[in-house]
């Protein structure tokens, strides 16, 4: 049988907040453990939440981004349940009525766009964290990262692939990047997702029952977890098995899930209003003053650079892959005035390559736009060869210095001065008789040999253009 | 010294009659010798002392002001910077609070002394104090009599002038209803007025911190303190506060009074009714008109009351689980096992009822019918009086439909316990102001409390009727047997 | 409407709380009667009506997004019933 997969996300963002979403400890990642943990983080008996107005502008902003209805009144509800990484027994959700409702996210699946909807967006606090660590046979338990602010993106049940599930995630990935209101470190836990997979027989309408993956932190493990679990629950009903409605757990050592816990043990999370909270309610100029705010989206800003700077669609999606290298590319392009497409080449591929040798990100590039423009008017105004420039690439990365610098440093300036390439021209055909010999006897595939004869004799300074015009003439018989 | 009111003591202290810490050692030494009440769970004579020798220094520069060296009973559900805080629960029993509640901020501010945490029902949740993990409470107008609940050791610290005043909380008449049964002068702010940050919550939206004190005007100068916007409480609100003593004594000619006629029904005790009666027509002496008014769905706000409060509660007192203070079990076998014994050993019994009530309104399958239904019947309640507001200025009638009962004579019917707040849950629900003053007597000597009702966020006009009643009656300067 | 024993130890195991064979028979009983009195809250019809959730139904206020917590770990944990380089600890969580 052909089997169909169905795939719906759950995306937890940890929104950049400088506090926390219910108290004024700080978010920092990494801190000493319990050191920003405050007294309502750590629930004392008497605290109190008071909500973070940031957190609420962050929702909104990557509401409005993704054309969603803000909803003007929000509800902060508790989901209780007992866990020692979750100080007060219950969590700060909301339930009924979140902050962010029906909306959509484009994807791009081998060519294809394809529309991804989006349930809901809904403001809630972070737990703490367990170390299972041995301590003597306990847990310890560090809440600093309790309380801070999560914003959880449902999806539609609407992908159909592990690939679907890896470009809708990247693509919301990029958005709150883009947005700057989550990091979207994986590592660190500040973008998590979870995902409920289930299968049908292709033209069945039902949706099969779902199993949640829990855990998946990398864009590489998502598309395994989801991979693995698709087999599983095929093997198991072609067995004559039954999906049962569970929670599973990815184990990337092992690339399996296992079963957390069935829908029958499932917790009863009693949730109800927060009597604490009053409804979240947010008025016109508040939801104006955040479209204020809204930077240029990804899609659009590739549909421009496209246009605007004829590029082709994979250097355009290259360049908007994080605001940081648009930003780059444009202050670049400004800068030293160079021809789009050549800058975009000398981003998309030397840069590229050099910031994936070193893994680092554009942000953090040794070669700044300012030290980019300054090689790219150089190459534009002849000083340099393409060839030399890249030797320029690669000190201007090791640090020493911008393009002029480095040109003036080498000795790297290009020689443009006919008599000087005459010069050495002159040298080389001397030195060649049996080549000049041939080549006047027709075979003129030697003048390749002879450009690279110069080039070398001028350590690759003399300009490319006028080497050949000349040695054209010289060569002549 | 003991006998004086906080507005006498504020003068005699600033007059320099004598010092703070001669007071403080006074109520200090009344409090060790009627221990037999139970009215304190901690004392802390050195720390109370070195607060009264820092109001006295405050006096002496001329920085006092209308509290500062007057010692005051903190109810034990106010957090307390230093000293040992336990709700009347075991789960506390070992509880050292780390900061202080802003109540209890803003007293210190104020200069006046801590005197001691008093006793109090279990988390709040009684109506005679026999809840408390720290022992019943005795009603110094009859020691075999409950002092009421759940702030019953302030109500019989300050009516056996262990304290000139204490603070109280108040959820469904735990001001209010001891107030009453012990002679004082109690009064529930509006939701709001009072914040309840470091206040340890029963039922988050029912929940207010108030005074009880010997006279209205007391209520008044302790509440201009204890009152006003904090920004730790989201549900605080932000309206400046009046100086509540300034209106006192304005005339109440023309006042409209409102009595519900809903209770003055059965269940009455007619010695109360009576008392009532005879309190409404002092005001009437007092110029003011009275009209019938109805409050229909009053009868519903004790079923509503218990579904809503201890849905609240038995979420708010999940935190409660060994895991970073308080009582740990000392024998389990791995983290669910420390989780249940916990708060089985930890929380006493009508608290654990309360939570399973509470877990199961909430529960699936049972919200609708339970806790959703709850809330729409009150939002009926709060209409209920937003009617009758729109007719008269204050509603009045018996703040309890008995006076003070037996120790033990209602332990063993939860149900029989809970219809003593009958008169005043409808007011918590409703988030109005309330207030509880003395009346009267019955047959047996024990006291009777009319309660006013005032619409939202009308302290101002409670205080001034109360005041002006307590002006022309002198049931508010009794003092018990015993005790003077 | 009445509460079983089995009910109870359900709603017990809800709220983490150790019950005896003995407490739930008796908790079963005076729950029983409690919800006996809940339940006169159907007596009104209250279709329609809008719920109340807090008495005072304005919006929440918002908290400007700043750090004023100190540091206070050393003061709470004094307090805990078990700790470890800064840390809680519990019995062993399993996942």
């Amino acid at each position: 049988m052909e089997w169909e997969t169905v795939i719906g996300l759950e995306v937890h963002t940890q929104l950049l907040t400088r506090s926390k979403a219910f108290s004024a400890a700080a978010t920092k990642y990494g801190a000493e453990p319990n050191t920003q943990a405050c007294a309502v983080d750590i629930a004392l008996p008497g605290v109190l939440p008071v909500f973070n107005r940031e957190a609420a502008h962050m929702a909104v902003k990557f509401g409005l981004a993704i054309g969603a209805q803000i909803n003007h009144r929000s509800v902060f509800a508790r989901k209780n349940y007992f866990y020692p990484d979750l100080p007060k027994g219950y969590q700060i959700s909301q339930y009924e009525l979140p902050i962010v409702a029906k909306g959509h996210i484009t994807i791009d699946v081998d060519g294809s766009e394809k529309v991804i909807g989006i349930t809901r967006a809904h403001l809630e606090e972070d737990a703490g964290k367990s170390l299972h660590e041995d301590f003597h046979g306990m847990t310890g338990i560090d809440l600093n990262r309790a309380g801070t602010p999560l914003l959880e993106i449902v999806s539609e049940p609407d992908m159909r692939s592990s690939k679907e599930a890896v470009a809708y995630l990247k693509k919301l990935h990029e958005l709150v990047r883009y947005l700057e209101i989550c990091d979207g470190n994986m590592q660190e836990g500040s973008f998590r997702c979870d995902a409920n997979v289930s299968v049908r027989p292709f033209g069945e309408k039902k949706f099969g029952t779902r199993a949640e993956l829990k855990n998946i932190n990398s864009f590489r493990f998502v598309e395994k977890a989801i991979e693995f679990e698709v087999e599983r629950q095929i093997e198991l009903l072609e067995g004559g098995g039954k999906v049962v409605q569970e929670t599973r757990l990815y184990d990337s050592d092992k690339n399996a899930t296992r079963s957390m816990r069935s829908k029958e043990e499932a917790m009863d999370y009693r949730y109800f209003p927060d009597p604490d909270l009053p409804p979240l309610v947010l008025d016109d100029a508040f939801i104006a003053d955040v479209k204020k705010t809204l930077p240029e989206l990804p899609d659009v800003k590739r549909a421009r650079f496209i246009k605007q700077y004829s590029l082709n669609a994979y250097d355009a999606s290259v360049l908007t892959s994080s605001r940081e290298m648009a930003d780059y590319y444009e202050q670049v392009l400004c800068e030293s005035g160079a021809d789009p497409k050549i800058a975009a080449n000398w981003i998309t591929v030397e840069m590229s390559a050099f910031l994936n040798r070193d893994n680092r990100d554009i942000a953090t590039s040794p070669v700044t736009a300012r030290m980019m423009s300054s090689l790219l008017k150089r190459l534009a105004d002849n000083t340099i060869s393409g060839k030399i420039a890249k030797e320029v690439f690669e000190a201007m990365w090791n640090g020493e210095g911008d393009a002029d610098a480095v040109i003036q440093k080498k000795g790297l300036k290009q020689i443009t001065d006919g008599a000087a390439i005459e010069k050495v021209i002159d040298a080389v055909i001397a030195k060649n008789p049996k080549q000049l010999e041939q080549y006047r006897a027709g075979k003129e595939a030697l003048f390749g040999y002879f450009v690279g004869q110069v080039m070398k004799a001028s350590q690759g300074k003399a300009n490319p253009g006028q080497v050949n015009e000349l040695l054209k003439n010289k060569l002549k018989p | 010294m003991f006998e004086k009111t906080v507005a006498e003591l504020s003068r005699a202290l600033g007059r320099k009659e004598f010092s703070s810490a001669e007071l403080t050692t006074v109520f200090l030494e009344r409090i060790s010798r009627y221990q037999n009440l139970n009215a304190f769970i901690t004392v802390d004579p050195e720390r109370s002392l070195a607060q009264a020798k820092a109001a006295d220094v405050r006096i002496a520069r001329g920085e006092g002001g209308a509290l500062t060296g007057i010692p005051v009973a903190q109810k034990d559900i106010f957090c307390a910077d230093g000293w040992l805080t336990t709700c009347g629960s075991k789960i506390l029993s070992n509880f050292t609070a780390p900061y202080d509640a802003t109540v209890i901020d803003k007293l210190n501010r104020a200069g006046a002394v801590c005197l001691g945490k008093t006793n109090m029902d279990e988390f709040a949740m009684g109506s005679s104090n026999e809840t408390s993990y720290y022992g019943v409470v005795k009603n110094p107008w009859n020691p075999e009599t409950v002092p009421g609940g759940s702030s019953g050791g302030s109500a019989a610290a300050v009516a056996a002038r262990l304290a000139p005043a204490a603070t109280g909380t108040d959820t469904g008449g735990s001001i209010r209803q001891p107030a009453a049964l012990t002679g004082l002068s109690g009064l529930k702010p509006s939701y709001g007025r009072v914040s309840r940050y470091g206040m340890i919550a029963f039922a988050s939206s029912l929940d207010q911190g108030g005074p009880l004190c010997r006279t209205a005007e007391d209520c008044a100068w302790l509440l201009n303190a204890m009152a006003g916007f904090d920004a730790r409480d989201s549900t605080s609100v932000d309206a400046p506060v009046p100086d509540y003593t300034k209106t006192l004594d304005q005339k109440i000619e023309g006042l409209r009074i409102g009595l519900p006629k809903e209770y003055f029904g059965e269940g009455l005790n007619p010695e109360i009714a009576q008392v009532i009666q005879a309190a409404i027509g002092e005001f009437k002496q007092l110029g003011a008109q009275v009209l019938e008014v109805s409050l229909p769905n009053s009868q519903l706000a004790i079923p509503c009351y218990y579904v809503l409060a201890p849905a609240e509660a038995s979420s708010n007192l999940s935190r409660y689980d060994g895991a970073r203070y308080g009582f740990r079990a000392s024998d389990y076998k791995d983290l669910l096992d420390m989780y249940c014994k916990t708060r089985a050993e930890g929380f006493g019994p009508e608290v654990k009822r309360r939570i399973m009530i509470g877990t199961y309104a909430l529960s699936a399958g049972y919200y609708d019918a339970y806790y959703l239904k709850a809330q729409q019947l009150r939002r009926l309640i709060a209409e209920d009086f937003r009617r009758a507001f729109e007719v008269c200025d204050v509603i009045m009638g018996p703040t309890s439909p008995s006076t003070a009962f037996k120790i033990g004579e209602k332990t063993d019917d939860p149900v029989a316990m809970y219809l003593n707040d009958i008169y005043t849950v409808p007011i918590n629900l409703a988030g109005l102001p309330g207030m509880s003053v003395p009346a009267g007597f019955d047959a047996r000597g024990l006291p009777i409390g009319l309660q006013l009702i005032g619409k939202y966020f009308d302290e101002a006009r409670l205080l001034n009727v109360a005041h002006r009643y307590q002006q022309v009656t002198d049931w508010h300067q009794r003092t018990p047997k015993g005790f003077s | 409407m009445s509460l079983d024993r089995e009910q109870v130890r359900k709603m017990a195991h809800l709220a983490r709380l150790t019950i005896t064979e003995q407490e739930a028979a008796s908790y079963a009983e005076t729950l029983s009667r409690i919800l006996v009195l809940i339940e006169q809250m159907n007596a009104v019809d209250t279709t329609g009506v809008a719920p109340m959730a807090h008495p005072n139904e304005s919006g929440l206020r918002l908290r400007e997004d700043t750090v004023t917590e100190p540091n206070l770990r050393e003061k709470f944990q004094k307090i805990a019933p078990s700790v470890e380089a800064g840390l809680y600890l519990v019995p062993k969580v399993i996942e």
